[in-house]
């Protein structure tokens, strides 16, 4: 049995309605936990203020520089002791999940019963940049908390100027769009940086995510400094009975206005079954005795709308990889930026493409640490140098894919024209 | 001097993923043919190999209690051979390999107040930060306002009668960690800092903070004979990027922090490009606990996208047809001169073209 509970007439109100109340479960934990009565009368000030009262600190675990976020109560009174004082300190373990968030019971009981015993019992899965938040504990129990889920084989996340936690899709596990093995690719990337990511030494963040295909479930094009997001270079995959079965259900109508007319690029079209094209590029499917879609897959952007909606009966193709965008983040401070693309095209298929991802990804963190100024992302630094600088910097070929459209400007000096146009016409000789 | 025994770290990063899978996704791993959803809230996948999954999603208040996490726990070893998985939405899931599991399943979740859906055409659980719970800089608490709106939202989790999904976010200040969504409620914040020269020269290393404005409007100064900042307050855009390298520099205020409205955020490629979403309505006050005059707007523009939008068309695809007059027409939204853009790149968001719909 705990101490009795401060009044908390606002966070009660947050106790009703349909939707699972993270007030009814701290509550619970308050029940045989003074920490969590001084937590609950800590947030009910803030809402009665409507001001947040944690400030950071340093707290950490021996030998490495990040991963905890420590916060220390600033409610204090008249002779400067904290007025909850059972949660003065409410510091967050970052722990690193596999890639997909997969877990069995086992670990999660695990998680359970060590932060109960050591912290509020509050986890959250997940923080928004992919980590198991084991949410509050004291100074003194940091240390304990992390040896224990350490031995579980789970480690530190990453926080700072450092490379942070990672996140990939359910990808190959559960999702018929997976055009690479995500979470391998994940793990490969991140677990060859972990020095960048125990230890903050860089500019600042860098992040890193993994979706399977251009849906992008992981939002990675808008807040990943890098981001590997799955794509294929072959055609459109198609299977008939699923395709027949599709029509059946939703008529001409929804397949005109929902597929076809969605088409960014006009890719696709409804023809009389007799009358398919056949070249190497196009993709068709009969959707009845009498029509059938026609695919040019030179002119698909593969933006997966299509694939979206006739699930099975169109599907990513068999030439699969990722296509390497960098520099997304959010307005600070020079505005938003989505990432933008620097590799059209990475094959992962072999051994030998992860190796080679893993060696890309390397690069990339060691050119950012090198070049981007204090507190600058990926993104602000290539704005700042331009694309060319790092593309080169990086050992990049250029490509048109990486760009909405050429120059629209004058302003730039081209002695260097007929260098260029040389090597690239001694590469094409070459390849 | 008598130590204990220093444990160093075992530096093992991210764990394998592969024996957390549930049994048939590991053995179909990479090899899924196409899914369908029987019912709002269940996934249906079918593997090259004729094997089958079902999916039960549920929605959960992210930061868990463990007699919440256990609850979920005892649930999956009765149902899904023990595994979970969650989503990037903290969503929770289930895989079923049996069908005859579903419906129990299902009912055993209501039963204990998990609310399954968060499918398809759905509007998904918020993505949201950490708040007055513990962040050091919140302007407001993202739990609350995340169980406030889901409660209002719920009908629309459980059920799949949007036109297209709905992802929102929720941030509680500017630097937006909820991210990009089809409706964004982020903090704005409305009166430069309050400065408490005081504390500055102990606290804040002042060329950090200096540079970290990104109009230029922080400049050192000695005020009371002490080295501090000053803040010229015409330039200042309220943005609250000095407040977290500098906390004598408060910017959070209880009246004048304000609650902006953001939509047609879009990370997919699906159709057009991704999407930076747009800010559509402020002002609206911090009121907690649970913040009825966001939610009121929320509603509204859920309302009329609902009822506006043709199938498939995500909120930012409904506004590219219908365009930003009639958006903020049919929301009876104000639109102000602080939405027109005036930051670095805004030229790219003025209409440079006659093309204008009567």
């Amino acid at each position: 049995m705990a101490k009795k509970f401060h009044p908390t007439p606002n966070l009660d109100q947050l106790e009703s309605g349909p939707w699972p109340s993270f007030v009814t479960g701290l509550k619970r934990l308050a029940k045989d936990k003074d920490y969590v009565v001084d937590l609950l009368g800590h947030l009910e000030h803030s809402y009665k203020t409507r001001k947040g009262y944690w400030k950071g600190g340093t707290v950490g675990v021996i030998g490495y520089g990040g991963g905890v976020i420590p916060r220390f109560s600033e409610i204090k009174n008249e002779k400067n002791e904290p007025v909850f004082p059972d949660a003065a300190e409410l510091h967050t373990l970052r722990i690193m999940p596999p890639g997909g968030m997969h877990y069995d019971t086992k670990t999660l009981r695990q998680f359970c019963d060590i932060w109960e015993k050591h912290g509020t019992g509050l986890i959250a899965f997940h923080g928004q940049s992919g980590d198991i938040m084991f949410q509050g504990c004291t100074s003194e129990n940091v240390q304990k908390a992390f040896d224990e889920i350490n031995e579980m084989g789970f480690d530190m996340g990453g926080a700072g100027p450092s490379v942070r936690t990672s996140m990939s899709c359910v990808g190959a596990a559960r999702c018929e769009q997976s055009c690479y093995d995500e979470a391998r690719a994940l793990r490969s990337v991140v677990n060859s940086t972990l020095d960048d990511l125990h230890r903050p030494a860089l500019p600042y963040k860098f992040k890193f995510k993994f979706s399977g295909c251009p849906n992008d479930c992981m939002n990675s094009i808008q807040r990943s400094d890098m981001a590997i997001i799955g794509t294929w270079r072959d055609n459109i995959r198609t299977d008939e009975a699923l395709a027949r079965k599709w029509f059946a259900k939703h008529g001409v109508t929804e397949l005109v206005n929902d597929v076809i007319a969605r088409c960014p690029t006009k890719a696709i079209q409804l023809k009389d079954k007799a009358k398919v094209g056949k070249g190497a590029s196009i993709s068709s499917v009969a959707v009845s005795d009498s029509q059938a879609l026609e695919i040019e897959n030179k002119d698909c952007v593969r933006c997966m709308h299509c694939i979206n909606v006739m699930t099975g009966a169109l599907a990513t193709g068999t030439d699969k990889g990722a296509t390497i965008l960098v520099g997304g983040k959010r307005t600070l401070k020079i505005g938003d930026l989505m990432g933008t693309v620097v590799v059209p095209f990475f094959r992962l298929k072999t051994d030998e493409d992860y190796d080679k991802l893993v060696e890309l990804g390397k690069s990339i963190i060691d050119f950012f640490a090198e070049n981007a100024l204090e507190h600058e992302r990926t993104g602000e630094m290539i704005e700042r140098i331009g694309l060319v600088n790092f593309l080169e910097g990086l050992d990049l070929d250029v490509d048109p894919a990486m760009v909405s459209a050429p120059r629209t400007n004058p302003y730039v000096r081209m002695d260097g024209w007929d260098e260029e146009v040389a090597k690239i016409n001694a590469k094409k000789a070459a390849a | 001097m008598a130590q204990a025994q220093i444990r160093r770290a075992i530096e093992s990063g991210v764990p394998d993923h592969i024996p957390y899978l549930h049994p048939k996704l590991a053995k179909n791993y990479g090899n899924w043919k196409y899914h369908d959803r029987p019912r709002p809230g269940v996934l249906h996948h079918v593997s090259h190999s004729g094997d089958e999954v079902w999916t039960v999603r549920a929605g959960t208040q992210r930061q868990m209690d463990v007699f919440t996490i256990r609850k979920l726990c005892d649930i999956a070893d009765q149902f899904a051979e023990g595994r979970v998985r969650f989503t990037i939405r903290s969503n929770i899931e289930f895989m079923v390999s049996n069908e005859a599991k579903v419906v129990p399943l299902i009912a055993e979740l209501g039963r204990h107040g998990f609310p399954v859906g968060g499918t398809g055409n759905s509007i998904s659980m918020i993505a949201h930060t950490q708040g007055w719970l513990h962040c050091d800089i919140p302007g407001t608490d993202a739990s609350g306002v995340v169980k406030a709106l889901m409660d209002e939202l719920h009908e629309e989790f459980i059920r799949e009668e949007m036109p297209n999904r709905v992802h929102l976010s929720t941030s509680c200040c500017e630097i937006n960690c909820g991210g990009q969504a089809d409706i964004a409620i982020i903090v704005q914040h409305t009166k430069p800092p309050v400065i408490n020269h005081e504390l500055v020269a102990n606290v804040c290393e002042r060329p950090t903070v200096v540079a970290r404005c990104p109009v230029a409007a922080i400049r050192p100064a000695m005020v009371n004979g002490k080295p501090s900042l000053e803040v010229d307050e015409i330039k200042c855009v309220c943005c609250g990027a000095c407040y977290p390298p500098c906390p004598p520099m408060q910017i959070n205020d209880p009246e004048h922090s304000k609650i902006a409205i953001w939509v047609g955020g879009k990370n997919a490629n699906a159709r057009s490009k991704p999407q930076f979403m747009k800010m559509v309505a402020a002002g609206l006050p911090n009121n907690a606990p649970r913040w009825p005059e966001v939610a009121e707007v929320v509603k509204r523009i859920l309302r009329v996208y609902k009822n506006d939008a043709r199938p498939w068309e995500r909120i930012a695809d409904w506004i590219d047809r219908i365009g930003w007059p009639r958006f903020f027409e049919k929301t009876e939204l104000p639109f102000t001169k602080y939405l027109i853009d005036d930051w670095k790149g805004a030229r790219a968001n003025l209409n440079a073209s006659t093309h204008i719909r009567f």
